[in-house]
This record gives C-alpha cells, structure tokens and sequence, in this order.
C-alpha cells in the first residue's frame, strides 16, 4: 500500500536562477532515478544469483551429471566471484547486451540472446498498456466527475461500492470470471489469446478485450475513487459556492473551475495507477496467454532462467521508476502554483 | 466497554456490517469445512472432470478428486499465510520505523532510504525474483510479501514516531535516565501503535491479493496443496468441460477479498481516514 503524495516541493528550483524552473526539478529528479536504478540492480542481482539456486542444473534438469554441470557452470562462467558477475552483467545490459536465456539453450542447445527472445512480446505488451490507458484516463475522469457531483444520491452509492468491490478482486480472479462469463458461457469472445507464430496482436484485435477489461477493472476503480475524492474537496470551496452564487450555470461551475483545479493531482494518481498497472499486466498475460513480457517472465521464472529474469525484471524497473518520475513531472506542470513554490 | 463499542463502530454501517457478516461466515467455513468435508482433498475418489451431480455436489477435477472437499480445505493456506505475512511485516516494519524516528543518527537516513529503494521495486517483480533465486516455497513466500508492506510501515510509523518523542513524557523518561529500548517499548510505542494498526485491513487485503497471485502463477504453494488460488490455475485446461472446478474457487476468493475489504475501509472510515487516495500493494 502506498500513499500518493505531493512531490517533494523543495528541489523546485526557484525562477530567479534564471534557467527554466522545471529543468532543475528533472534533473534531480532523474539523478535520483538513475541511482535508485543502480541499487535496484543490485537488488535484483543479489535476488537472484545470491541465494541459493543452481542455474546449472535448472538447464540440465533431469539429465544432468556432474560433469554436464561443471560444464555448463564454467560457460555461464557461475563459477567467477559474484562481484564480478554482476559488473559483467550490469555493463552488458547499459550496452543493450541483454545476456543469453538459459531456458533457450536447454531447448536449442546454443546460446539464445535474450535481445532477440523480447522484441516482439515488448510490443505486444505495449499495445495491451496502451489499450488499457487510453480508455483508463478519459473513464476515470468522467466517471469520477460525475460521481462527485451526485455525492450521496443512488448513483455515487452503486459507483462507489462497485468499485470497492472491483479494487478488491485480484486480476487472475476478475481474468478467470470474465472467461467463463463471456468466453465459456456466452461464448462471444476467445478467452485465451491463440496467435499463430508470424502473426501479430493487431491481425487479432479481439484477443485483446478480455485482458484490458482485465486491468481496466481494478485499476478504474481506484482511478475512479481517487478522482471523485480530489473533485468533491475542490466542489466544497469557497470560490465555488462563490461561482454558483454568481449564477454560473452547475455544468460551468464543474467543469470550467472545479475541473480544472482538480486535474493536477488527479493526473497524479492516474500517473500512478498506471506505474501498479504493472504487476497486473504479469499476471493477466499470464491468466490469458498472452504472448507478451509478463507471460514470459512467468515462464522463465518457472523454469528458473535466471539471466532472462534479471534482464527482464531491469527493464520493468526501467519502466516502472520512469513512469514515477513522469507522474511527478506531470503534476509541476499541471499545477503552475507548484513551480514557484519555496 | 465503552470504548470496545466505539472500535466497534466501523461494524454499524452498512457497508461494515456486511463485510463483518461476510467475513465471519468465511470464516466459519473455511475452519469448519475440513471437518464437513465428504472426502480426503488429495484423494481420487472419480473419473477426472465430472461435471455437478454424479455423487459430487461440485464435480470432480483434473485429477478425479473430489472439488467439493478441495474446496473446504482450500481456504486455509490462504488466511494463515496472510495473516503470518502481515503479522511479520508489522513487526519489522515498527522495528525499523522506531528505531529510525527515535535515533537522531546516520542511521535513521541509512534506514529510510533503504526503504525507499524497496518502494521501488514493484511487488509482483520483487516475489519473481526472489522465486527464481530461492526457489518456489512457503518460506520464502511469506517473506516477500512480509517484506513488501515493510517500507509503508516503517515511513509511518517512523513519522508517528517523531510527533511522539517531543512530547513532554518522552522526555521526562530520558530525563530519569530509562534506557532507550524501554523509552520505546512503553512510552513511544503505545502512542503510535493505534495510528499504525489503522491500517492493518488494507495490508491483509494486500496480503491476501498478492499471496493468491503467486500461488496461481504457480511460484508458490506446489501441488498437490488444497488451495483456491492454486485450484483455479490447475484447473483452467478443463474450463470447457468442468467449468465448476475453476468458479467455485475463483468465487470464493472474489468473496474473501471483497468481504476483507469492505471491514477494511469501514475500519478506516470510522477512524476518520479514507482509503480513497491510497492504494493496496500489488
């Protein structure tokens, strides 16, 4: 659980240093990325290479022999001291040399570059985030507006308790009840993703549905609460009981002035929603098949592919302290007041 | 007994009533189930995948075991590793954040920033990578999630904390010359304790949300374990045939989730808070 807060308003560089007021905030903002980064992949390194699992024998399974073992430890070259495993991995991948699939040398019996094993599931993965985001802000928005100007009445109720009970569901529960509802029952769409090798996503649109109305409800829900709780404490301001009093008519006086005062931190908690969006993406590829990142990161952490969970598990960190910095940014810039503030 | 009834409050409101109710009669079931239950959960008792009726009020799985009994076990693991979990990340999480609220040393940044690089790490990501560095166990489960809620709790209580130790009886105690683990135990940690367990609801959701998804990944509880999460994923392959097999657990922790959650936000309601800007760990 998180608490969404307000950037930290002290690095806000003040105007008078002549230099635009936003690049000192970025800069220190991505300083501070690059070297949570760093430690993370520490992190990450030492989770998986530190604790006591054998790769070797993960590739060899059932036929290994202690010979076979001693072989394969030597390519992998486990038997170096860890430190400088790490600096060999870590310079490879700022180089963009994601290192090779342990998984995929058990199959072809060569090293498998992991580079080549990602391209074309990072795109689908992408195309499912972008789905789901696109109809997540503007829905999250109207629903939350809309809720927030009939707090208390019948319709804010059912919006409100639907999504507590939505926010509450795990996403291979929401993934699983929506294939036996709408792909086993009524049998409307296909409920895993089937894409023959050589297709894409897009000659597939359909298998698409279920896995963004997947990560569209947990995470509307929560967009939807927070926005309607942003909305109804700029509604109970002063300068818009003046607005009303004034005889703006109730449709201005909400979307001309409380609005646009409410957007700020409202695209703050979208911004981060779609940072949580993350561990949902894994585990609805996961519950549909669908052939992106997150389904393979599954398989490879199931099969114990080390190198493919350390380099994929970087570049979701990557994604995941990028989309951070961005919610932050996104808000300075939203709300003017914040730039200048001391 | 007055002030049993004002915690109680939450349990007045509508939407608190039912969750307690709900809760409760999950409760009921899932410490009494194993008793009921009609047959071992790990035997095959019948042909694999029979749909209801048949002798078997929920048909049978994969495997010819009986769903109904699976079922009635099934939802052990899932409280018990829950509640361990968060029972430990609340203890070492007000651990940290004491120590880093009271000490005016290096080590209060040293702890927070710790904190802050965990904070990082996107849960999900956090438990992949530990299953493939320690493998897929219970232990090692437990502990990750455990150690997903440390940094929220230790940024809280370390904030509480230091609202507390400026407070004149905090220093009438170090006047006295009490040592510094009893000046923590009894004078700053009934103070923050009541600010930090407010909470607690949200962290078991989360614990349970998070438990569940990795056991149906498959990196958790292993076969042939009684466990909802881990039914629904076995049994996806015959979703055609015996649909049951995967509903009835899947409904089960859909009611689990919502009915915590609903005690959850009318806990936190009647405390004055709202979970309306915060966000359940994933």
């Amino acid at each position: 659980m998180t608490e969404v807060a307000a950037p930290d308003l002290a690095v806000v560089d003040a105007p008078r240093r002549r230099r635009h007021p936003l690049a000192g905030f970025l800069v220190r903002r991505a300083a501070a990325a690059v070297a949570t980064l760093f430690v993370v992949s520490i992190l990450l390194f030492a989770g998986t290479n530190v604790l006591p699992g054998d790769v070797a024998s993960a590739v060899l399974g059932r036929d290994s022999t202690p010979a076979g073992l001693a072989e394969i430890r030597k390519e992998l070259h486990l038997n170096r001291p860890t430190a400088e495993r790490y600096w060999d991995w870590l310079s490879g991948f700022v180089r963009g040399d994601l290192g090779s699939s342990v998984a995929g040398q058990a199959v072809s019996g060569e090293p498998t570059p992991i580079s080549g094993l990602i391209g074309e599931r990072a795109k689908n993965t992408a195309v499912l985030a972008l789905c789901t985001v696109l109809l997540l802000v503007p829905l999250s928005i109207a629903f939350g507006v809309y809720s927030a100007t009939r707090a208390g009445r019948p319709v804010d109720h059912a919006i409100t308790t639907l999504s507590l009970g939505a926010i509450s569901l795990p996403e291979f529960v929401t993934g699983t009840l929506l294939i036996l509802l709408v792909a086993q029952w009524l049998g409307w769409l296909p409920g895993v993703s089937l894409i023959s090798i050589g297709d894409t996503v897009f000659t597939h649109p359909s298998i698409l549905v279920l896995p963004v109305l997947t990560l569209l409800a947990a995470s509307l829900a929560q967009t939807i609460r927070m926005v309607r709780a942003g909305m109804l404490e700029v509604l109970r301001s002063e300068y818009i009981e003046w607005a009303r009093l004034s005889g703006h008519r109730e449709r201005d006086v909400v979307l001309r002035y409380a609005l646009r005062n409410a957007l700020g931190p409202t695209v703050q908690v979208i911004a981060l929603n779609v940072q949580w969006l993350v561990g949902g993406i894994v585990v609805t590829e996961y519950v549909f098949g669908y052939p992106g990142l997150g389904q393979a990161l599954v398989q490879a952490v199931s099969a114990r592919d080390v190198p493919y969970v350390l380099s994929v598990g970087m570049l979701i960190a990557i994604v995941y302290i990028s989309l951070n910095v961005l919610a932050d940014l996104l808000v300075v810039l939203l709300v003017p007041k914040l730039r200048t503030a001391q | 007994m007055t002030a049993i009834a004002a915690r109680m409050r939450f349990a007045r409101t509508g939407s608190g009533r039912v969750g307690v109710t709900a809760t409760l009669l999950l409760l009921a079931l899932i410490l009494i189930g194993p008793l009921v239950a009609p047959h071992d959960p790990a035997a095959i008792v019948g042909i694999p995948l029979q749909r209801p009726g048949s002798g078997f009020l929920l048909g049978t799985d994969g495997l010819g075991r009986d769903v109904l009994s699976r079922v009635l076990w099934g939802g052990r693991s899932i409280i018990a590793l829950s509640v361990v979990a968060t029972g430990l990340a609340y203890l070492v999480g007000l651990a940290i954040g004491l120590v880093a609220g009271y000490t005016r040393s290096l080590l209060d940044p040293v702890l927070m920033r710790a904190m802050d690089v965990l904070l990082a790490v996107p849960p999900l990501l956090f438990l992949l990578v530990l299953a493939t560095g320690a493998g897929h166990s219970v232990v090692v489960l437990v502990l990750g999630v455990a150690t997903v809620h440390v940094p929220s709790i230790a940024r809280i209580v370390r904030a509480a904390t230091q609202s507390v130790v400026v407070r004149g009886y905090v220093e009438a105690a170090v006047a006295r010359g009490e040592r510094t683990h009893s000046i923590l135990a009894r004078e700053i940690l009934p103070n923050v304790l009541g600010t930090v367990l407010a909470d607690a609801g949200i962290r078991l959701t989360g614990s349970i949300l998070i438990l569940a998804s990795v056991n149906f990944l498959g990196l958790g509880l292993q076969p042939p374990r009684a466990d909802w999460a881990l039914m629904i994923s076995e049994n996806r392959g015959g979703i055609t045939l015996q649909p049951w097999a995967v509903a009835a657990p899947a409904l089960l922790i859909a009611f689990l989730t919502v009915a915590v959650n609903l005690v959850a936000d009318a806990i936190a309601r009647s405390l004055g808070t709202s979970l309306d800007r915060r966000r359940i760990a994933r």
